[in-house]
């Protein structure tokens, strides 16, 4: 299995008047060709600036700050604007997490994906009316000949999912970074959304970044996991080793908040107390001790740093031992 | 039954030959009428002015050839509109779900307004009577005959705006004012809102120190007097329409630019601007072919709003003697002409001054049912 993106350090900062804010602090990971790894973590945590810092397009006025982002060989940090462009849906899709917004509203479905692949596959505009139509049938959407000239308000939010994914995938990129995909769909919605993307990812061998909150998901498609805490990666494991025995406390309490059906209904759900802390005042040493369970004065001097447990896992925790 | 069908299908195509007939016979009256009353005049004006008409054939001058082609033109495409979209009504088969663009649905919204749809008729009107002012205009808008015994004729049926102090017809002039005062608003406008549009775009699109610089020459321009502006270049070239449309266009086109630049600053702040550009598009395309097209509904409320200021403002500089010069008439020029003999003969001010109101009304009353149609927030607020 051959690496496809490689990240390294990964630094991207927003450039406040209160200070400095760093979102995304020195985070490295792999993606092999084909495979699908998860990036999970509470609601601001640093999950969306992550694939966003992939594409360079952190919003003014953040920017990604250091670190290598090595993807096919080549550190797109380094490579010139036009690269990027062609980089930037060629080489790696996105889906975003509101498929409503992400569609432009004055432009029927069909122009936005024949956009895309005139412009990363060149091909005429017959051709690409062919293509687009293709690319509709195959994400699922019922009569696509018809529906090529809706317009994105027409459609339901799941169906602009599929418009969304099939124009993420016209330009057949290597890599899909899809931002949480089914957090705006209802749960029937959400498992043929997932379905589809296993079935894109078969078809086009595609590496897929997944990147949400919602645990069911993970395990149905991920074959590993990155836990993110405050801008830093926490915990790196197979998904079936994380979820038959998660290491970190952070990743204990987001795993023992999934509600389980049938069981302790007497019981309030559990969560982990307190909120993801105000990046510009983060707590000293490790970011979690405040709501740490097994945490102790020992944690509050240093972040610990993320280091191999076991073949396969790495955690980032004082209180773990390594096997 | 299919064969009757059929002559029947031909009968509607054989009548909508005289444009109109065929969309009433189907019972279209609100797309019928209109053509139909549009190519009557065009008819009834082309037998009343034919021998004014086959001067085209041994003239050089443009107007009179631009007005015969606009006739010939608009008479030979409501006939073929009038033919295809008969055809496209009998031949329609009931279709599956189709787009409606946020378009075609403001397009509903605004003839459903009878006070904007009557204004744009009227805008029509005028710029077509403009266009054919050659083929129109009962006297040739600067011959002067015998000053003494046509100066100054009240509105009658042989001069039915009167004449003014050189017993020139103020009809014919008002006509070929009309042209003037029509044209330099339009076009002023199109400077104006073109130059302001991409200016403002590129500005609010990049932000930052592009946008800081590109908005303090704004500011600068912005401050600058206008009119004493207008005055001096007066002074260094001779004003034309050409130069009247520049000035005008040239010196207000920052107001546009700062609006556009807003409505670009919150449209870069929506998903779409970054899935664009993670799909990889140039910032040319993602500007050009993704924001300006959702900006477009305030551009358009804008520009109507605009064309009537630029209209009253064409007049005012020609009012004051440094607009369109005489002869030449334009409704400014005209007005100011009339204002020597407002007690004597209050026809010569009076009816430029008429039109001049009406027009740029028209063009408020336009804008006020556009913004109503394109922007469904300030709909709501009427019914709140």
């Amino acid at each position: 299995m051959s690496m496809l993106l490689q990240v390294e350090n990964l630094a991207s900062a927003f450039f406040l008047d209160e200070g400095v804010l760093k979102a995304v602090d020195g985070i490295s990971f792999q993606v092999n060709e084909k495979e699908t790894v998860a990036l999970v973590g509470e609601s601001g945590c640093g999950k969306t600036i992550v694939a966003l810092s992939l594409l360079n397009l952190i919003p003014s006025p953040g920017r990604v700050v250091g670190g290598r982002i090595v993807f096919n060989g080549e550190d797109l940090l380094q490579v010139g604007a036009e690269r990027l462009r062609q980089v930037r849906g060629g080489g790696m899709g996105m889906i975003f997490q509101e498929p409503g917004a992400a569609l432009n509203p004055v432009f029927t479905i069909g122009y936005q994906i024949v956009e895309v692949l005139r412009l990363h596959r060149g091909l005429g505009k017959h051709d690409a009316e062919v293509e687009a139509i293709r690319l509709l049938g195959e994400t699922g959407i019922p009569e696509p000949e018809k529906r090529i000239k809706a317009y994105p308000f027409e459609f339901s939010g799941g169906m602009q999912q599929r418009a969304v994914i099939a124009i993420a995938i016209s330009g057949r990129p290597q890599l899909l970074i899809a931002d949480e995909p089914t957090t705006a769909l209802d749960v029937t919605v959400q498992a043929e959304i997932v379905d589809l993307l296993c079935y894109l990812q078969e078809q086009y061998k595609m590496a897929i970044l997944l990147i949400t909150h919602d645990m069911g998901v993970v395990i149905e498609m991920a074959k590993r996991v990155m836990v993110m805490y405050t801008g830093k990666l926490v915990e790196v494991a197979q998904t079936h080793d994380l979820f038959r025995d998660p290491k970190h406390p952070y990743t204990q309490g987001l795993l023992n908040s999934i509600p389980r059906l049938g069981e302790g209904r007497k019981e309030p759900l559990y969560g982990i107390p307190g909120a993801v802390p105000d990046f510009l005042s983060l707590p000293s040493g490790c970011t979690f001790h405040p709501r740490c369970s097994i945490g102790d004065v020992s944690c509050t001097t240093e972040f610990p740093s993320l280091r191999d447990i076991s073949s396969n896992r790495k955690c980032a925790c004082y209180k773990v031992e390594g096997s | 039954m299919k064969r009757r069908n059929q002559s029947n299908h031909l009968l509607l195509l054989g009548a909508s030959l005289l444009p109109g007939m065929g969309h009433i016979l189907l019972g279209k009256h609100s797309r019928g009428r209109p053509l139909l009353a549009f190519t009557l005049a065009i008819i009834l004006l082309l037998y009343w002015r034919w021998q004014v008409f086959l001067k085209v054939f041994n003239t050089t001058w443009f107007d009179y050839w631009l007005a015969a082609v606009f006739l010939i033109a608009s008479l030979a495409a409501s006939v073929i509109y009038s033919v295809w979209d008969v055809r496209r009504l009998l031949t329609a088969t009931p279709k599956g779900p189709q787009g409606k663009s946020p378009f075609q649905l403001a397009r509903r919204r605004f003839t459903a307004n009878r006070m904007a749809v009557t204004a744009l008729y009227v805008i029509a009107v005028f710029y077509i009577l403009a266009i054919l002012a050659p083929l129109l205009a009962p006297y040739d808008p600067a011959a002067i005959t015998d000053v003494l015994s046509t100066r100054y004729l009240p509105p009658s049926t042989e001069h039915l705006f009167g004449t003014d102090e050189f017993g020139r017809d103020l009809l014919s002039r008002a006509l070929y004012g009309a042209r003037v005062s029509l044209s330099v608003g339009l076009l002023a406008v199109l400077v104006a809102i073109s130059l302001g549009t991409v200016y403002g775009a590129v500005a609010g699109y990049f932000g930052g120190f592009i946008d800081s610089i590109l908005m303090r020459i704004v500011d600068v321009i912005i401050s600058f007097p206008t009119f004493f502006l207008m005055l001096m270049l007066v002074g260094i070239f001779e004003a034309n329409i050409v130069f009247l449309v520049l000035i005008l266009g040239l010196t207000s086109w920052p107001g546009t630019a700062r609006f556009i630049r807003g409505e670009l600053l919150s449209l870069k702040q929506r998903e779409f601007t970054d899935a664009a550009r993670a799909i990889g598009l140039p910032n040319r395309l993602i500007i050009f072919r993704h924001l300006i097209p959702n900006a477009m509904s305030p551009i358009l409320i804008s520009a109507a709003l605009m064309i009537g200021g630029m209209i009253g403002a064409e007049a005012g500089l020609s009012f004051l003697g440094i607009g369109i010069r005489p002869p030449t008439p334009s409704w400014g020029n005209m007005v100011s002409a009339g204002q020597d003999a407002l007690l004597v003969a209050w026809w010569v001010a009076f009816f430029p001054g008429a039109l001049l109101a009406l027009t740029v009304l028209c063009f408020n009353l336009l804008a006020d049912g556009l913004r109503d149609a394109l922007d469904p927030k300030s709909l709501m607020r009427r019914f709140v």
